[in-house]
């Protein structure tokens, strides 16, 4: 167990071109799921293989429980590592699989023999042990993989996106194993997504990445309902976050669809009011999605099956959020403004 | 122009479509016969001179060389003169201890250069890896009928005439190239996260190496080593231009040198080096034919 630290840590590729990741600074917390979060190509891959010594960095410094690690090799790191390909030795059995850290290790025989059983008791695996990888389904695969990197007590985990091989249906029962088997072994894990719903449904923290950047960090309920910036509003959500521009202030005003409601016909305070022009209505079961624009910006409206719809599409209705749920954004950065009153 | 009406074919009867059934299945018993016959009639066509071979090695001279005989039979009882002939009157034996010394020697130096050489086109060259790796390759494509010339100067410089040590030099010429090229489509297969997994787990790149990529690689290490080691056993320029002295010759230039004399062929002799030799390879290459195709599709395919 420990924490892992990055300092202004910077990777560029070839020398030159813009950085993968610009000079980050993050520290997890001892046994925390600190997820890193971003689109295709944010470098959190980038990030994460450098954490595991299999990319160096161009600058800054990696520090795992204190001790700085940045010119070890992988091997010196104590940490284990789950590829997006679970990366499975086709040529072994699943036991020598679980067994080859172990071996790395120079652990006597009858040891070995005891973690493989415990790690493979702990993840449901012990009747797979004499098949070989390519006998296994996905699932089992996963899970195969984490009992290798269970099985000789790492500092960290780092997972990198999982689950994405993973059928939809299996991936939810996958994201509920994890974050359990994650709280058992209470393990510092950073597990690398692009996938947002695994990031708000497992992460204790997020860090939301862009451009080499880290946009915002911090717990799930915080990146959703108080985002740092445009980026991190509209990549976080789904639907994101509606924007419309305030002509008074020259701002962005962002609210969520699910905020964005018909007005009461009293005309309460405490509600930012817009005219809302509908196009097109998208049942989805549970919950249907009105399309539709505020002036020139496009904007989303979410109404749980349970609510009437007042409004057909093709006609412009008055719609309204309450005021405590409208964040305002600087229209030129994209930052987050603090609070104020809007009329 | 009226436009042509679509009609729907009228729908087959029970007795059409048992009928299209068992002319289905006739066609298909008519299919594999003709592929059974086909695939007999290529492997008589490729077994006759082996069977040639071995009927001839036992023969009498005055069975082989009288006309009025029938040549598939042993008209007179079969001896194993010839084959004694072969060890008492040549130096088959040691032509054959070079020749083994060679091919040894030629397979480790080919693994040696081929493996290092073909991990690090595949993965540390970068995008020149490939480029580099075809340009290898197309060493491998010059004649030794032409490259026998100047390799000549190299081994009188390296003061190896007429002496076996000169093909050990001078075979990885043209094995190298070729098996790593076929090495690079093997490498090329293996996923980089196999191997980053094992550095994760505990291994230097080389230990990593060893425990993943080699392993995974086995059916191609196969094929390198029987192909460098056939290839050795039949090579015959480079043998006859470099070894003169019979105490340094292989099989290939040692029979046919010591077993044709001026326009006196030594059939009897000669087809049993050539059984001796042969049958313990086509045993290797049966041993190992299943990976050994996969060995060489696999590089078509991805190299």
């Amino acid at each position: 167990m420990a924490v892992v630290e990055v300092r202004g840590l910077t990777k560029r590729f070839d020398g030159t071109g813009a950085a993968a990741v610009d000079g980050i600074d993050i520290a997890s917390r001892d046994g925390e799921f600190l997820v890193l979060l971003g689109p295709s190509g944010c470098g959190k891959t980038t990030l994460l293989r450098m954490i595991g010594g299999l990319e160096p960095p161009t600058a800054g410094d990696i520090l795992i429980g204190g001790r700085v690690v940045t010119d070890l090799p992988p091997r010196a790191r104590q940490i284990a590592m789950v590829f997006q390909s679970y990366a499975l030795y086709p040529h072994m059995s699943v036991k020598d699989n679980i067994a080859f850290p172990l071996k790395a290790a120079n652990m006597p025989k009858a040891a070995q023999q005891e973690r493989i059983a415990w790690a493979a008791g702990i993840l449901g695996i012990d009747h797979l042990l004499g098949r070989k990888p390519r006998q296994l389904s996905g699932g089992q695969r996963q899970r195969v993989a984490l009992a290798r990197a269970l099985v000789r007590e790492p500092n960290v985990f780092l997972l990198d996106e999982p689950l994405s091989n993973l059928d939809a249906q299996r991936r939810a029962s996958a994201r509920d194993e994890l974050q359990q088997f994650q709280r058992r072994v209470a393990t510092t894990t950073i597990y690398v997504t692009h996938d947002q719903v695994e990031a708000m449904g497992m992460g204790d923290r997020i860090a939301v990445m862009e451009q080499g950047h880290i946009r915002q960090l911090g717990p799930p309920q915080e990146i959703y309902d108080e985002p740092a910036d445009t980026f991190v509003a509209t990549f976080v959500g789904s639907p994101p976050m509606n924007l419309v521009p305030d002509p008074a202030a020259g701002d962005l005003l962002g609210f969520r669809p699910e905020h964005f409601q018909p007005a009461a016909a009293d005309g309460v305070n405490g509600a930012a009011r817009f005219p809302f022009h509908v196009h097109r209505m998208e049942y989805l079961g549970a919950e249907r999605l009105l399309y539709g624009e505020v002036g020139e910006a496009k904007v989303i409206a979410r109404f749980p099956v349970t609510v009437p719809i007042p409004v057909e599409p093709g006609a412009t209705a008055e719609f309204a959020v309450p005021l405590r749920h409208l964040k305002r954004f600087d229209a030129k950065t994209g930052l987050r403004r603090p609070a104020r009153s809007v009329s | 122009m009226a436009a042509p009406v679509y009609q729907a074919p009228p729908m087959p009867t029970d007795a059409e479509i048992a009928r299209d059934v068992r002319r289905e299945k006739r066609g298909r018993i008519g299919g594999r016969g003709a592929l059974y016959l086909a695939a007999t009639a290529f492997a008589l066509f490729a077994a006759l001179p082996f069977a040639w071979m071995l009927l001839t090695v036992f023969k009498q001279n005055s069975d082989l060389y009288d006309p009025n005989l029938n040549p598939f039979l042993y008209n007179d009882p079969p001896t194993l003169q010839n084959i004694g002939y072969l060890f008492a009157q040549t130096e088959y034996a040691t032509f054959i201890r070079n020749t083994l010394l060679v091919a040894v020697l030629v397979v480790v130096i080919t693994l040696l250069a081929a493996v290092p050489a073909a991990y690090s086109l595949t993965r540390l060259a970068g995008r020149w890896g490939e480029s580099l790796g075809i340009a290898i390759f197309l060493v491998y494509l010059v004649p030794p009928t032409l490259l026998f010339i100047p390799l000549s100067r190299v081994v009188a410089d390296l003061g190896l005439r007429n002496s076996v040590w000169s093909l050990v030099v001078v075979y990885p010429s043209f094995t190298i190239p070729f098996c790593t090229w076929l090495l690079m489509g093997f490498f090329k297969s293996i996923p980089w996260d196999i191997e980053e997994q094992a550095m994760i787990d505990g291994y230097s790149r080389i230990g990593a190496i060893w425990r993943t990529v080699l392993p995974i690689s086995i059916p191609g290490l196969l094929t390198v080593v029987v192909f460098s080691f056939a290839l050795t056993m039949h090579e015959f320029v480079y043998a006859l231009a470099f070894v003169t002295s019979s105490a340094q010759k292989t099989v290939s230039i040692g029979v046919t040198t010591e077993l044709i004399r001026g326009d006196v062929y030594f059939w009897q002799s000669l087809m049993a080096a050539a059984a001796l030799v042969a049958i313990p390879i086509a045993l290797l290459y049966n041993a190992f034919l299943d990976r050994f195709i996969a060995g060489f599709t696999m590089g078509a395919v991805k190299g």
